[in-house]
């Protein structure tokens, strides 16, 4: 190859006049000037590579980091948490020496510029962060977001998104149990393609990344080191320092789903055999994130050999083989004497593995690249001393105009034949709608250890088989709500998450986040967050279930419009024996339906008021986290003591979307009556929080009422599990047919 | 009639698993000294009519819109050896 003097050390040090393309790279003039600061020299082509990338929105959290804290600060005091934000991926107690990790991240603008590889590799991330604690992957969700559902363009990237995640989870053998599916029109040109994952292991296997003691070898695993995902670097190499090389490198990665298989079952047979001192993932920012983050992590220091790592590739200059994003590929702290029997494991399993360097006494980072020494850089300035911003941030001025916009003034249905109408419009509106055309591509039931998946209030997977322990996982998000005000919005999603894993009789235990939002340079846009977080950690400290971690994408937005500020919040809680679950659908005719919790004519942000009015205004529903608790701890003692048979979350769409989802999915329907106090219409379709469906036998009906009065929660006997239709009395009666027809066949009709 | 040849290919920039599990299993098999395998698709198009710059332009058109996908894929189109050419395809 042609190449002009490979940029060493020496070199720079020698030559300080040469004009790096730090602009290109990303780097802002003052970041730049930061990094020659630190290195009292200007960088080489690879280390600016490094940090460049190392230093960017997505791997240094430099606009969120000052309001993220407040996970840490707020965080409730809980023994359940065994460890925290900062790792690849939180990890909780559950009981029994089980462990569980779980995660949500985001893989948004991948997935719209090629949606099946950007949505597949999604999922390989997300489980590569799970694999690098020393779990076994057991389950992933994934809550989506498209623009409008009869748009064309949502019918390229829909598709293959689900596809996407489907070919790689269905790959990998692992279950999809849950996730949501929301249409709006500001996610058109920023679909949100969040992933999540869990894993379980046992307490004693928790695995960390940090690279410790002199001579302990690093291994790099799995797939070759190929051109893809790199974004500046072929700027780095290619304008500056050698024209002839192709100038534009893909930044499409392709995943390969039996090789991310491989790999999870070699690296837990290397953590069963106490192999691994140390272990990290390669995601974002590649080689440059796993060399910095485990040197820093570490007590020493780390020198590494990039000629040594494999390539696809063999044209690739160094710059791009540490910022390439290659899936598949995993990194490893090994003692000396065990790196032959972990290189042997990965031979078992045909997995490419080779030592590219040592963990050294000193403090530094050093790659070397055709005896040239590239790089030679505090690790820690590289992985945890990024930028930090304070962003400014300002209430935008249109935020009074938008709440005063009142939904619970809009023009209600006049009549109960009006009325009628509208249910079933709610019902058959794609967000409303049966997502079975989407959720039926995944592999819910593989491994045989899911109890619950979607359209179930959280999915659930058994933990152990003996004694029945189980997970229960739900994600929930509300953009709209979280517009009309993003403090709210957030506690909203937590508190529908919350609820969603205590329906189905699990405790909630503890949080992960997937904080989507539009520009962190726009003001608006960053009080938007501040709000959310702030709003989210109150929340967290005030349910004892902690935040382990999560993930935050930014510059979701096309030009000025940003999309709704969308936090997802994932909750994971545990349940003492599987077999006391309570699923969605009502199980027998006769038994009776209660209201628990209050309902006020809330119809801001609603279903209702977007699909009959097509308006945005007003206030979100109030959140009450002490009722939600109290909500949560009835709904868990009375599905594990059997009081309820079936019981449903209320949320978008109120009362009656949960009473059409539980007879549909039962094949049962329901006789109702307007309770004294409320009118059809709120009674309907409020979305009041802190609510629940139950169906409770009429065995345990005295019982359930003592329960509840005795811990003073409102209930309200609605109705009846009955016949073939939902009927509320004096009003209108649908069919099941009828509405079955409405419900389920949106979706197809649109997508397929 | 002519017949026009889209052949379509993974950039070699992208993973090609595919092509790498080719590329394994030949030594199993006995087939030494093959060091790489990329795998494409390659599509035979019988065009009506004379295939001038016109028809080729169309075909490029659809190649690049619907046979390949061009964020993660190359395409190359070529008039088959011995058909009629109604004047030299570049």
């Amino acid at each position: 190859m042609s190449r002009t003097p490979l940029d060493t050390v020496e070199h720079a040090a020698a030559t300080p006049d040469v004009e790096l393309p730090w602009a290109e790279l990303g780097l802002k003039k003052d970041e730049y000037e930061r990094v020659v600061e630190i290195l009292g020299r200007r960088p080489t082509g690879a280390e600016l590579a490094m940090y460049s990338v190392m230093w960017s929105e997505h791997c240094s959290y430099k606009s969120s980091k000052v309001h993220l804290r407040q996970f840490g600060e707020k965080a409730p005091e809980s023994d359940a948490l065994l460890v925290g934000i900062g790792e690849n991926a939180g990890v909780v107690d559950v009981g029994q020496g089980y462990a569980v990790t779980f995660k949500v991240e985001s893989h948004n603008h991948p997935s719209y510029v090629e949606p099946y590889q950007g949505a597949a590799t999604g999922v390989g991330g997300i489980v590569r962060d799970i694999i690098a604690m020393g779990a076994r992957p057991v389950a992933v969700v994934d809550p989506l977001r498209f623009g409008a559902a009869d748009h064309p363009d949502t019918k390229r990237v829909l598709p293959g998104v689900v596809a996407g995640i489907g070919g790689y989870g269905n790959c990998l053998g692992l279950p999809n149990i849950g996730g949501e599916v929301v249409f709006d029109a500001c996610y058109q040109g920023n679909p949100l393609v969040n992933a999540g994952a869990i894993g379980v292991m046992r307490h004693e296997d928790i695995h960390l990344a940090k690279a410790s003691g002199a001579g302990n070898q690093v291994i790099l695993y799995g797939a070759r080191t190929g051109g893809d995902g790199i974004g500046g670097a072929s700027i780095l190499a290619s304008e500056t320092f050698d024209d002839a090389k192709p100038s534009k490198r893909p930044a499409v990665q392709v995943g390969d789903p039996f090789q991310e298989k491989l790999l999870i079952e070699c690296t837990l047979e290397a953590f069963r055999e106490k192999l691994v001192v140390g272990i990290q993932d390669l995601g974002a920012a590649g080689l440059s994130c796993a060399t910095s983050e485990l040197a820093s992590n570490g007590s020493g220091g780390m020198r590494v050999t990039l000629d040594d790592v494999p390539l696809r590739d063999s044209t690739l200059s160094p710059e791009e083989i540490l910022m390439s994003e290659s899936q598949e590929r995993m990194c490893a702290v090994v003692e000396p004497a065990k790196v032959e029997r972990f290189l042997e494991i990965c031979a078992k399993w045909d997995v490419i593995a080779t030592v590219i360097g040592e963990v050294t006494d000193g403090d530094r980072l050093e790659i070397f690249w055709h005896g040239g020494k590239i790089v030679d850089v505090d690790p820690r300035t590289v992985a945890h001393d990024g930028p930090v911003y304070e962003r400014p941030y300002a209430r935008p001025s249109w935020q009074d105009e938008l709440q005063a916009d009142d939904a619970n003034k809009l023009p209600r249905p006049a009549t109960s034949e009006e009325l009628r109408e509208q249910v079933l419009k709610l019902v058959a509106s794609p967000n409303q709608a049966s997502k079975k055309w989407i959720t039926q591509q995944y592999d819910h039931f593989v491994q045989g250890n899911t109890v619950l998946a979607q359209p179930e209030d959280s999915g659930m997977i058994r933990v152990d088989e003996e004694s029945g322990l189980g997970v229960a996982i739900a994600t929930d998000g509300n953009g709209r709500y979280t517009k009309l005000d993003p403090y709210t919005g957030a506690q909203l999603a937590l508190a529908e998450a919350y609820r969603n894993v205590a329906t189905t009789g699990a405790k909630p235990l503890a949080v992960s986040d997937c904080l989507n939002f539009g520009s962190p340079e726009d003001p608006a846009v960053m009080w938007q967050f501040a709000e959310a977080v702030r709003g989210l950690a109150d929340g967290c400290l005030q349910l004892g279930t902690p935040v382990t971690g999560g993930n935050v994408s930014l510059y979701n937005q096309t030009g000025e419009a940003a999309i709704h500020p969308t936090p997802v919040v994932a909750v994971l809680g545990v349940i003492d024996d599987v077999a006391r679950r309570t699923p969605v659908a009502f199980q027998e005719e006769g038994q009776l339906l209660y209201l628990l919790g209050d309902t006020r004519e809330e119809f801001g942000g609603s279903a209702w008021s977007q699909v009959i009015h097509d308006h945005l205004g007003g206030m979100p529903p109030v959140v009450d986290l002490e009722r939600e608790r109290l909500l949560a701890e009835i709904l868990i003692s009375a599905s594990r003591d059997g009081m309820i048979d079936s019981a449903h979350d209320l949320s978008d769409g109120g009362l009656i979307q949960a009473v059409v989802e539980s007879a549909l999915l039962g094949g049962k329907g329901a006789r109702l009556v307007v309770p004294d106090g409320l009118d059809a219409f709120t009674f309907l379709l409020s979305e009041s929080a802190g609510r629940a469906l139950v169906a409770v036998p009429r065995s345990e009906e005295l019982r359930f009422n003592d329960m509840c009065g005795a811990r003073g929660l409102p209930v309200t006997r609605i109705g009846v599990v009955d016949g073939d239709s939902v009927e509320i009395q004096g009003e209108f009666t649908l069919s099941l047919a009828d509405l079955r027809e409405a419900h389920e066949n949106t979706i197809p009709s649109l997508l397929a | 009639m002519a017949r026009v040849v889209v052949d379509v290919m993974l950039k070699p920039e992208i993973l090609d698993p595919q092509g790498q599990a080719v590329q394994r299993a030949l030594p199993r098999l006995g087939f030494e000294g093959i060091s790489d395998v990329r795998q494409g698709k390659r599509f035979e198009l019988e065009v009506d009519g004379p295939v001038d710059e016109a028809a080729l332009a169309r075909i490029r058109d659809l190649a690049e819109s619907f046979l390949a996908n061009t964020v993660i894929e190359d395409f190359t189109v070529k008039v088959e050896e011995g058909a009629e050419v109604a004047e030299a395809a570049k």
